[in-house]
């Protein structure tokens, strides 16, 4: 079953597959899954323990080998039965953004420096990295934080931080893994408009793993997975 | 942007605990080699003194150093009329313990004959020797003055002179007194032996032995060639400088130098696992942060100079500590302490070998580190 969108999709995925282990032992985590997002969306992968929403992340950020399919990450085929692209590391740079449950700063480096590195990381020289951190903790209404380490951040300022962070290298593609899960209900409705909002201004694509009830009005579509499979699509 | 040393700023009370713990074991290594270096120093120190060319002992003898000997007093004579020799001088050695304020002192008390090969050198105050009886001319280290008495034997010494940095291998400090002074300490047999040998009708052994006879050459002369022409007598032998030293340091301070290196090399064993553990354990703290980078895209050669960074700044900042604490307490420590430029640039750059392979655990870790961990996975 194939759940797509209209335009160009910047997520795409046909009959992905992935099992661990063989015989008696063998696990299908994820079973011929089909979908597509596109550029402006807010999707989310919801599902009970072990239904594969994870996995499918992880293959999806390029850091789990599917066992079948075709993936196309930004209109690129990056996956057909073997990885197409040999750094999968430079591919998750430049064109995918992660936002975690806890924010995953780097508590040695302060909120700019956070943001800076991975600009860097993409070959911006520390000028040009510092700047445009600035730039981006400002528009995330954090800048008068950006000299502090992220101890001394509330969740809400730590969470932000993070999406300046998964944002920097102006990634068309946004994976979150419970975003709001750390946050208490207004954060999280706030952390949701952010990520809504830059979807719609960069024309990105947001994909979030979430139990969060609370924000699933926030989502454009829910993709409902079960034993690893798709089994269904939600709009909201 | 420097990870290693963000990292390091941001717990720099830590960094800088961790290093201390490693400079003491550092210092204690380098103290191990600087008391090896100290021993030869100190072996060394008597025989260089001299400033001689040709040491003439008893036949067979390696001495007076690693091995005893025993030459007849005029031998002097002989070898100082051998072309060649420039001087000569006969010496006596002995180990004595002196009574001063009620306190044991050990010396290495020299004999030697005023004015020939032998004579105190590099005397730092007083004078040297002016007279032919009950003067001495003894080491700082003694801890004696200008004046003081010291009672060797059955006879009171005057202190008239001070050397500095002058012991024996043993790092007794060495006092230097006449040939006939020394000749009667080492040689004469006390009032109530004296008695019982004469009521056996034996007049005793002649006091006029010596332990060596020590020469100059001109400035011509083959060391080589005069050495065989000594070692015609047959109840003579003769050692080149070269030759004493490497008796010195092949005999004498051998089994010193092989206890003192396997300790060291234990040591540095140590350091290298106490480094290891210590980085990996850095490491495995920050594994999720490293899962993290790895999953936003960063090179592994990014992580692994953050992890091979802080292991050298770790060793080398302990390296400097331990260096700076061992020099500032080396002249604290009862034998001599020698700190060679050499010996610490050999140790650094073994500290960095250390680090680099002590890094090898935790850069493992780091490159195993499963991005999707960041995830939660």
């Amino acid at each position: 079953m194939a759940a797509s969108g209209s335009e160009q999709a910047l997520i795409s995925l046909r009959g992905i597959s992935k099992h661990f282990g063989e015989g008696e032992t063998r696990i299908d985590a994820l079973r011929d899954i089909s979908l597509d997002v596109v550029p402006g969306e807010v999707v989310a992968l919801r599902g009970p323990s072990g239904s594969g929403k994870t996995t499918l992340l992880n293959v999806i950020a390029c850091i789990l080998d599917p066992s079948g399919g075709r993936m196309s990450l930004d209109g690129e085929l990056v996956y057909e039965g073997r990885w197409l692209r040999k750094d999968l590391r430079r591919l998750r740079l430049e064109k995918i953004g992660f936002i975690f449950q806890f924010h995953n700063l780097l508590p040695f480096l302060t909120a700019t420096d956070n943001v800076a590195l991975v600009l860097q990381l993409a070959g911006k020289t520390l000028q040009e990295a510092e700047a445009r951190a600035g730039e981006l903790l400002d528009y995330l209404e954090v800048g008068r934080r950006k000299s502090a380490f992220p101890a001394k951040l509330s969740g809400g300022e730590a969470q932000r931080v993070a999406i300046a962070r998964a944002l920097a290298n102006r990634p068309r593609i946004i994976l979150a893994d419970e975003p709001t899960a750390a946050l208490d209900s207004r954060r999280a409705q706030i952390a949701m408009d952010l990520l809504r909002k830059l979807a719609v201004d960069q024309q990105a694509a947001v994909m979030a793993v979430t139990h969060d009830e609370k924000i699933f009005d926030r989502f454009d579509r829910m993709f409902m997975l079960r034993d690893g499979k798709l089994e269904g699509v939600v709009r909201t | 942007m420097n990870l290693a040393f963000r990292d390091v700023r941001h717990n720099l009370f830590r960094f800088l605990l961790t290093c201390f713990g490693l400079s003491l074991l550092l210092s204690v290594v380098l103290a191990m080699i600087g008391i090896y270096r100290g021993i030869v120093v100190d072996a060394m120190t008597v025989a260089r003194n001299h400033g001689v060319d040709l040491w003439v002992v008893e036949a067979g003898s390696r001495g007076p150093f690693a091995e005893a000997s025993r030459i007849p007093g005029d031998s002097r004579e002989g070898i100082a009329r051998l072309a060649g020799v420039a001087a000569a001088g006969s010496v006596t050695y002995q180990t004595v313990e002196a009574d001063r304020f009620g306190k044991k002192i050990r010396l290495y008390v020299i004999g030697f004959e005023p004015g020939r090969p032998g004579s105190p050198t590099g005397i730092t105050r007083g004078r040297a020797i002016g007279k032919s009886r009950f003067e001495m001319v003894a080491d700082g280290s003694t801890g004696l003055k200008i004046g003081d008495t010291v009672k060797l034997g059955r006879t009171g010494f005057t202190v008239v002179g001070l050397t500095e940095n002058q012991v024996a291998s043993s790092g007794d400090p060495v006092a230097f007194i006449t040939l006939p002074d020394a000749q009667k300490l080492q040689f004469e047999l006390a009032p109530p032996a004296a008695r019982v040998q004469q009521a056996r009708g034996s007049e005793g052994a002649s006091r006029d032995t010596v332990n060596a006879v020590v020469a100059r050459l001109a400035p011509n002369a083959s060391v080589e060639a005069v050495a065989e022409t000594a070692r015609r007598w047959r109840h003579l032998s003769a050692l080149t400088q070269a030759e004493q030293e490497r008796v010195l340091a092949e005999s004498l301070v051998d089994r010193a130098r092989r206890q003192i290196g396997m300790f060291t090399s234990i040591l540095l064993l140590v350091s290298t696992v106490i480094i290891a553990l210590i980085v990996y354990t850095m490491t495995m703290e920050k594994i999720r942060q490293i899962a993290m980078l790895k999953l936003i895209g960063a090179p592994d050669r990014t992580i692994v100079s953050m992890i091979v960074q802080q292991a050298l700044a770790l060793g080398l900042t302990g390296f400097v500590f331990g260096t700076l604490l061992i020099a500032a307490i080396k002249d604290h420590f009862p034998r001599r302490v020698v700190l060679e430029a050499d010996s610490v640039l050999a140790l650094g750059s073994i500290v960095v070998v250390v680090c680099l392979l002590a890094s090898v655990l935790g850069v493992r870790a780091a490159l195993k580190a499963d991005p999707a961990t960041a995830l939660g996975s």
